[in-house]
Order: C-alpha cells, then structure tokens, then sequence
C-alpha cells in the first residue's frame, strides 16, 4: 500500500494487510501524535489495511501559540 | 474497537477519557466539550457576537464551525503573515472554508496594509519570527474586533497549546505569565475580551474533528516555527502523555482550579504595571506614547524584503 508522510512529506510502498497500530510501532511514530486516515477517512488503531489502500499518517502537532 | 456510547464501530480512541467514539459521538462529544469550557469559564453569551481569530489552520477552523454549530454568532478574520506560499496557502483554506459555509471571513495583509511580513520583521528586528507574529496577530485582532464591535475574540488554543505555555512558564516560574494563564481574560482599558473554548480538546481531537466534518486545513507546518520551545515542550508532554494518559488535563485544568489565583494574588492589577495610555499613532492602549505594533512598522519600513527561499513547505 502506499503510505503518505508529512514533514517532509514522502511517500514509501507498505506491504498489506497490517494494523494500523503495527504499522505506527514499524514506523516508530507516537500513536498520540498522529491521525491514520485511509482513503480520506480516519482509522482505529485495529483497523487493518489492505494492500491496495491509500493511507495518511497525519501529524497533529502544531507550533504556534 | 466499539464506541463507548452507542458499541457502533468507534473511528477515533481517545486514551485521556479512557474511550472510543464513532463518528457521530466523536463530534457531540467536540460539542460538549466546548459548550462546557464556555459556561463554566463565562466565556459567551448566546448573544454575542464573537470574531474568531482563523489561520487556516486545524484548531482554528474546527473552532469555528464548533462555535457556528453551537450557534454562536461567529465571524472569521484571517491575517496574511507574508511566510511565503505557506501564508498564501493558509489563507486559502479559511476562504474556502468560509465561502463553503456561506460565512462571513474579515481579512488583512501585513505586506499590502502594514507595509511588512514575518520572514522581513524577524530580521529587522533580530528576534525569533514567532515574536513579531504574535504581536501583530494580538495587535490586529484587537482592533478588528474593536472596529467590528464584536464581544469577544476567539483563539483557537487547545489543551496541548495551552499545557505547553503552561509547563515552559513554569520552568521559568514566570509568575506575571502563570498569572494571566486563564481561558478567558476579560475586556479591560481598550482590550477586548479573549476567549479559548478549546481548552478541553487536545489537538489531535481537533485535526479529527476537522477530518470527520471535511474540513480542509493546512497540515503543513509553519516553515518559521520549526523546532521552536513550544513544539519541544509539547513533545516532552506527550512522552508523559502516553505513559500516563490524563496528565495533560490534570496538568492544565488542576492549574486553573487550584493554583492561578494564587499567582494573581501577587501580581499587578491591570494600570498599577505602568500607566496604560493611548498609542499616539493608532489609539490602540499602551504603557508607551508609541504601541509595540507601530514601532514593528516603523522598524520594517526601511528594511529590504526577505525571501523564504526554499523552505521545507516549498520543497512538499
């Protein structure tokens, strides 16, 4: 599946199906930090997703104050 | 994974509140939270007319729409920062927005009626870009909710934002700072009122939220922000967060029922820190003949525009 990242945003081919916790954990990104958003709608962390998904991993975090 | 109020297929879990909600519930429960913040700090009256403070960010759009679905008479002003095809960007998802909803969006422009941007008074001034952004956003905002005759101003702070500014002022045991840390400082001497309705919404709920309602934001981050205090305490949080969910909250909220007064106690009322005046350039209040806004504008003047160049948002 492709997966989308931000900050910088890139793009890397994920093998399916996997959870979405598993792949956060594969990924090393802070499950509370981020949204998992698979064709345009948001994801639990059981959710698994197909190999011919298109997912978001979506940063949360934001600077201003 | 099963929503805690109707056992449907939950979309979203949320650990601080030891639950999961499906779509619907998720949203009832953004409303919820709002409409409590708002009563129980007295931040508006269904009367009133409120201007909210809209980035094109998540927090402030998702407040918004929470405030117009609330039913809240709320109108939207956006300023264009100048940060290169970031701010253009920004400004573009607060059009839209507003345009998709039929409402009412107030916009100004730092480079076209002010005669700076950011990146430009950063340097001028040799100080953090975050600096000057602040003060001009706290100094037009004032105004065009002056001008406008609106309440109150609303900011779309969350809980994340505001457990961040609270744990670097407590670092530092800025004492006037953790006096003034409240969800609502009230109008006083030519200031309008400032509300935070979002102070029981961490951030993640708000870029859900704008998710789940189809909601357009600027995901990017602000290409001058990076790696600033703010974003290095909010990741210390949310390391203690994740081992211990609730702490933000507790951190936050317990600060305001048990420990704000205390603060306010020994700080200066309002006038007795320096007699507040009126700008000689602009009317708006000052302890100074000149406010700290017209000087940014004085000192922009004459400098030579400064270009991004390429920027993390350039290279997406």
């Amino acid at each position: 599946m492709k997966v989308l990242l931000r900050n910088p945003r890139r793009e890397l081919e994920v093998e399916g199906p996997v959870r979405v916790d598993t792949l956060l954990q594969r990924l090393e990104i802070d499950r509370g930090s981020v949204l998992v958003i698979r064709n345009r709608e948001l994801v639990p962390g059981d959710a698994e997703l197909a190999d011919d998904d298109e997912v978001e991993v979506r940063p949360v975090i934001s600077g201003g104050a | 994974m099963k929503c805690r109020a109707c056992r449907g297929p939950a979309v979203i879990d949320l650990p601080a509140h030891n639950a999961n909600f499906c779509v619907e519930h998720f949203l009832a429960f953004c409303r919820d939270q709002v409409s409590k913040a708002i009563t129980k700090h007295e931040m508006l009256r269904p009367d009133e007319r409120v201007l909210v403070a809209v980035s094109g960010g998540k927090d402030s759009l998702a407040l918004w729409d929470l405030l117009v679905d609330l039913g809240y008479q709320a109108d939207g002003f956006v300023i264009g920062l100048g940060i290169g095809e970031y701010s253009d960007a920004s400004t573009g998802f607060a059009r839209a927005y507003a345009e998709q909803r039929g409402l009412t969006l107030l916009e100004t422009s730092l480079r076209d009626d002010h005669g700076f941007d950011i990146p430009t008074a950063a340097k001028a001034t040799r100080r953090v870009p975050c600096s000057a952004c602040g003060l001009s956003k706290r100094h037009l905002f004032d105004r065009a909710a002056l001008d406008g005759g609106y309440d109150a101003v609303a900011t779309g702070h969350n809980l994340d934002d505001e457990a961040a500014v609270l744990f670097g002022n407590t670092l530092r045991w800025s004492t006037e700072y953790l006096a003034r840390q409240r969800p609502v400082l009230p109008a006083r001497d030519g200031f309008p009122r400032k509300i935070k309705p979002l102070i029981r919404l961490g951030e993640r709920e708000m870029a859900a939220y704008c998710v789940l309602r189809g909601i357009d934001y600027i995901v990017e981050e602000c290409p001058m922000a990076a790696g600033n205090k703010h974003l290095r305490y909010k990741e210390a949080l949310n390391a203690i967060e994740a081992e211990s969910p609730g702490s933000k909250h507790a951190f936050y909220h317990e600060f305001l029922a048990r420990a704000v007064d205390r603060f306010a106690d020994g700080a200066p009322a309002a006038g007795e820190d320096g007699h507040l005046g009126a700008c000689e350039r602009c009317g708006a209040p000052s302890t100074n003949e000149v406010c700290a806004f017209c000087l940014l504008v004085e000192r922009t003047a004459s400098a030579v525009p400064v270009s991004l160049g390429e920027t993390r948002w350039a290279r997406r």
